[in-house]
């Protein structure tokens, strides 16, 4: 449970950091709430050269309304977020998502941007903000960039982010008053991050789903947006057997995975019956 | 004075461990201290063409390497089997060492290969990393049942077929009869699966040889320090056993893992002795997961007969074992003289036969794990129980009711001898499980039951009633079966001349509260205060001799060595008191710390007599100075404690998730001495064995590898997986014991996790569900309603 050696550097300023990381090159790691580097360093699953903590960074742990967004700094802790009220009035999905993350010490010091940049097949925060259609800005030291959610998600722990860039924020769209969220999750019995995690976010007008955003994590190893439940139910009325229908088509399009806790088959089930869940209860 | 025999005393160790003042092994720094990491094998079965060890010594802070060719050139021997099991022809049963570091081969993931010592634990482990072992790999056997394939690899190239001993107990022909002739036959096939036991403080071990003295001290985490140093001195380095001291100080949690003698304590002091220096061990959690002894792993076939009345004729069970790669310390009598001879339940089965095997595979060695053997036979009976009620269409209490043993007291009657070589002690069943039915309030329920099922819910109820062997043990007996030690108990009370009390005692609190209760019994039955006791353990060098704890052992045997040091104190006080009051003794009696005269108001405190006894002016002739009095205990017999759990789950019915909505128990511990404690063990041990049920479980896949070897892959059982336990208790004494206590550390594990299986079966009995795998995962309660849907709809 000991990393191996490594040179520790601590960035006061989203600037200093950026010049750290490109002073450092690709042996350097960021360290942001270290519940995710921490554990691989000392399994020395990974063993960084250097390490640039950026956790004390005042600048990036914010939540505010910019005009028509909801902005997140990278480094909010998932705790502040199930806490925000600005975020569980506009998009509760949010909120539940980061409430279900791990216990109260890792949502005190894990963070968004961590968990964003770590990607995990089975963390939390895909669903949500691909159903919340986020956007994530990057920045490096020759400048910003904002890439889509569904386009930075690539894979089993892969990103859009490169070598010398740092997540800065998050973005969301604010829905208009039609539209509820939630996030509902089937947990892995012994780590708890997600077997299933669905979100959904629903636009109505009329009687019937004007929009329909539906989005998993912990199905496949990349996290993703599920059209076809949402086309299956977009323009229909929120009848129990319209849901059921669209329900019926998740994970369709995707490599489910399997494991110990969940074969592909059961993971697959699993996808269906949250995807009707997460349906019924923004639809209730 | 009011007697605190029976209270809820606070644990008097809580303060030092809730405020982080805890003195843990790895807490212990020496002087000039090093760090050991040990070089542990990736797989489950290789040949070791060579080890290169040249990177690692070449690394800053590094002091030695050794490796398992220094072993073996050492001629250091392996650790050994406390415990022979013969086969049934009569051979002796095959032990293959276990050595300190292995030169030959690799026998399970985990096995050490070399140990890299250096000034800090870190550069230890840069060491470590560099060792490059040269490996040739093997195929490996996992599964017991595999183990014995004619074209199993062999786990020790010496031991054909894999098997250990071949063992039965029991009346075969009448057994067999009786399942012929039977009315009805239930069966079951299952898995009893392999634990982990995740005890909260990872093993650790610290060897320390001093040169000036010629001594030895080994720090260590274990339950039992007396036995290990009996095992390191005599059987492991051959040294003097005067010469070693070993010191158990505080201990996190042991559960059966901290009791075998593990390679990487003899290996600590084998290389302090090298490069004269303390050198440190700490286990890190993937260490634990790999090389802290397993439990459980069995796989049997069980058919009970029973007559058209539900009364039981029969229990016939062949079960085969999975020692792992090793003998451990207590392997072999686990899955033997702690699990068939328990196949007896708390029912009057006339004929029973247990056939079992012994199997060596490549995985982590298998021991005593909390209940050890006997939850696996209490799961057997219990899980068959409720399945033959379903059967015959019974009431499951009902068919406990009908089978019960009936009462004995163990004193005006005598103790009920099994067919399984055990007698139990006392007894009275039935009133255990209508507790336990009333405070679940079972005719409602049952209501509630069908009224659910109506609307697509799926709720069940299990029962267990259990019956275990406690107080380990009497010595001839276990010693007539085959265990190389006896299993008394010791405790010297020493009287300080100001009336203090110390007490040194032989077993071993890793969490179980003894110098709470221990003190609590100390002080009644002197008539001092609690404040005044202290209760000294874990130091081989403070403490005369003891067997350590496990075996819910400790205050029937261990409290029993202290009851009869008690008396001796007591005898020898009342002659002082008698010389001082001029009085003859039988004039006197003691109360509340006082001998008073009979029928006067003449008195003298245990104060003054203390005193006396060290300041012995005015003292009886011939008697001699002092007040410090050691006992040894051997038990006349094991204790039965017995007891009802009932457990109610609700299955999701779309995931299979298993919510457990209530559990209810009714346990029967004899006397007890402080309730908050034994509810405390009891909650603890439901909670094991609710974890059995439902959670836990080793998994390692067809090469061998551990897949659950980290708390992200294991499951635990954790606070909001449990409802609130509804305990409550009746009062049966323990017979032969001067306390009339049965122990209470594993009867919640024991009992727990049959109930739980059942009530998730009694859920599912629309599906027509038999068995399902524990542990019982969303997955498989699903699959298992696929299944059966399925079936049903062809
Ligand atoms: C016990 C436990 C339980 C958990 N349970 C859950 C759970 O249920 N659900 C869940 O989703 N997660 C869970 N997690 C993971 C947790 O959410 C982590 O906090 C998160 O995955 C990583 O965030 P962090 O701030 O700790 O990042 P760190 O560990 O500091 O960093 C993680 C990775 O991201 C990089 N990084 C960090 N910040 C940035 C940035 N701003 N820009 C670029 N790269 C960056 C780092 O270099 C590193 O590679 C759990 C973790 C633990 C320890």
């Amino acid at each position: 449970m000991i990393p191996s050696e490594f040179e520790y550097c601590r960035a006061g300023s989203v600037e200093e950091a950026l010049d750290l990381l490109a002073q450092k090159g690709p042996d350097a790691k960021i360290l942001a709430g270290g519940h995710s580097l921490l554990p691989a360093m000392k399994l020395r699953l990974n063993s960084p050269g250097a390490v640039i903590d950026i956790s004390g960074i005042g600048e990036l742990s914010y939540i505010k309304e910019e005009g028509s967004h909801l902005v997140i700094g990278a480094c909010t802790t998932h705790g502040d977020i199930a806490k925000s009220t600005l975020l569980s009035e506009k998009i509760p999905m949010i909120v539940e998502a980061a409430a279900e993350i791990g216990d109260v010490q890792v949502r005190n010091k894990g963070t968004i941007g961590g968990s964003l940049a770590h990607a995990d097949p089975a963390a939390d925060w895909p669903a949500s903000l691909l159903a919340g259609e986020a956007e994530i800005v990057l920045a490096s030291s020759s400048g910003e960039r904002t890439v889509a959610a569904v386009d930075f998600f690539q894979g089993l722990f892969t990103t859009d982010l490169g070598e010398n860039e740092l997540i800065t924020e998050i973005r969301l769209p604010i829905p208009d008053a039609y539209t509820k969220s939630t996030y509902v999750k089937f947990e892995q019995p012994a780590s708890r991050f997600a077997i299933v995690g669905c979100a959904a976010s629903i636009t109505r007008s009329n009687g019937s789903c004007d929009k329909v955003r539906v989005a998993f994590t912990g199905v496949s190893s990349t996290p993703f947006r599920d059209q076809a439940v949402e086309q299956a139910l977009e323009g229909q009325a929120p009848s129990d057997d319209n849901i059921e229908a669209a329900a019926e088509k998740a994970a369709m399009s995707v490599e489910v995975m399997g494991d110990h806790f969940a074969s592909q088959e059961y993971r697959k089930h699993l996808a269906k019956v949250y995807a009707r869940r997460a349906l019924q209860a923004v639809l209730s | 004075m009011a007697s605190i025999i029976g209270k809820s005393v606070k644990r008097v160790e809580d303060k030092r461990f809730l405020t982080g003042k805890g003195n843990f092994t790895d807490d212990i720094v020496l002087p000039g201290m090093t760090y050991a990491s040990i070089v542990r094998s990736h797989h489950a079965h290789a040949k070791i063409n060579s080890v290169d060890i040249s990177q690692a010594t070449a690394v800053d802070g590094v002091v030695a390497v050794f490796t398992g060719t220094d072993i073996a050139n050492a001629e250091i021997g392996g650790v050994p089997c406390g415990w022979q099991v013969d086969f049934k022809n009569g051979d002796t049963m095959k032990e293959p060492p276990h050595p300190l570091l292995v030169a030959d081969k690799v026998r399970f993931v985990g096995d050490a290969v070399a140990v890299v010592i250096a000034e800090t634990a870190a550069a230890a482990q840069d060491g470590a990393e560099l060792v490059s072992v040269d490996y040739e790999m093997l195929e490996a056997v996992v599964q017991g049942p595999d183990a014995l394939a004619a074209d199993a690899p062999l786990v020790h190239d010496d031991v054909p077929h894999n098997t250990c001993y071949d063992w039965e107990l029991g009346d075969k022909t009448a057994t067999d009869e009786a399942i012929e002739n039977a009315e009805h036959v239930t069966k079951l096939e299952f898995v009893n699966q392999r634990l982990i036991p995740n005890a909260i403080e990872p093993r650790a071990a610290i060897g320390h040889y001093e040169e000036a003295s010629e001594k030895y001290t080994l720090y260590t985490t274990s339950q039992n320090p007396h036995l290990i140093r009996l095992l390191l001195s005599a059987f492991v380095l051959g040294l003097p056993e005067h010469k070693v001291r070993v010191i158990s100080p505080d201990v996190g949690g042991g559960f059966g893992s901290k009791i075998p003698h593990y390679i990487e304590e003899a290996l600590m002091v084998w290389c302090s002795g090298q490069i004269k220096r303390p050198v440190k061990w700490t286990a890190e959690r993937n260490e634990s997961f790999m090389t802290d002894t397993h439990g459980r792993d069995h796989v049997t076939k069980a058919e009970m007969g029973f007559d058209a009345d539900g009364k039981i004729e029969g229990l016939r069970v062949k079960t085969v074992a999975n020692l792992g790669a090793y003998l451990s310390t207590f392997s072999t009598c686990v899955p033997t003289y702690l699990h068939g001879t328990l196949l007896q339940g708390l029912y009057t089965t006339p004929a029973i036969h247990i056939d079992l095997t012994a199997v060596f595979t490549n995985t982590t060695p298998v021991d005593a794990l909390r209940g050890a053997g006997r939850p696996e036979a209490t799961y057997l009976l219990e899980r068959l129980l409720d399945n033959a009620a379903r059967e015959m269409n019974v009431d499951p209490a009902e068919l406990r009711f009908k089978n019960f043993i009936p009462p004995f007291d163990g004193v005006d009657q005598p103790g009920y001898q099994t067919q399984v070589a055990l007698q139990y002690d006392s007894g009275n069943y039935q009133p255990v499980l209508e507790k336990a039915l009333d405070m679940v309030d079972y005719q409602e329920f049952r209501t509630r039951q069908a009224e659910a099922r109506e609307e697509g819910r799926l709720l069940g109820i299990g029962f267990s009633t259990y019956i275990e062997a406690c107080g380990i043990a009497p010595s001839a007996v276990v010693g007539s079966l085959g265990a190389r030690a006896g299993l008394y108990e010791s405790a010297q009370v020493r009287v300080q001349p100001t009336g203090k009390v110390s007490v040194y005692v032989g077993s071993h609190s890793h969490g179980q509260g003894h110098e709470t209760t221990f003190a609590q019994v100390v002080a009644d039955k002197l008539g001092i205060a609690m404040e005044d006791v202290e209760i000294v353990h874990g130091d081989s060098e403070s403490v005369a001799f003891g067997m350590g704890t496990y075996g819910s052992r400790s205050l029937a045997v261990g409290g029993s060595a202290i009851m009869k040091s008690i008396d001796k104190v007591l005898e020898k006080g009342a002659k002082i008191a008698a010389h001082k009051l001029e009085v003859a003794e039988t004039d006197l009696e003691f109360a509340n710390g006082q001998w008073t005269v009979k029928g006067s108001d003449q008195s003298i405190g245990f104060g003054d007599v203390a005193l006396t006894a060290y300041v012995p002016h005015d003292y009886p002739e011939g008697l001699e100075p002092g007040m410090d009095f050691s006992s040894f205990y051997d038990p006349a017999n094991f204790t039965y404690p017995f007891g009802a759990h009932i457990a109610v789950v609700e299955v999701d019915p779309e995931t299979g998730k298993v919510k457990l909505e209530r559990f209810v128990a009714c346990d029967d511990v004899g006397n007890v001495i402080n309730p908050m404690i034994v509810d405390g063990q009891l909650h603890g041990g439901i909670a094991h064995g609710i974890g059995q049920a439902l959670y836990e479980g080793a998994i390692y896949d067809e090469s061998g590898q551990l897949v659950s070897a980290s708390f992200m892959d294991y499951t635990m059982p954790r606070a909001d997986d449990l409802p609130m336990f509804e305990l409550d208790r009746t009062v049966t004494p323990c017979p032969h014991n001067p306390l009339g206590v049965k122990g209470a550390g594993e009867a919640g594990t024991i009992a727990a996790t049959p109930a739980v299986v059942n009530a998730v079966i009694d859920a599912l009995s629309p599906f027509g569900v038999s068995d399902i795998t524990m542990p019982l995962t969303p997955e498989r309660v699903w699959k298992a309603m696929q299944t059966q849907t399925k079936e049903a709809a062809i």
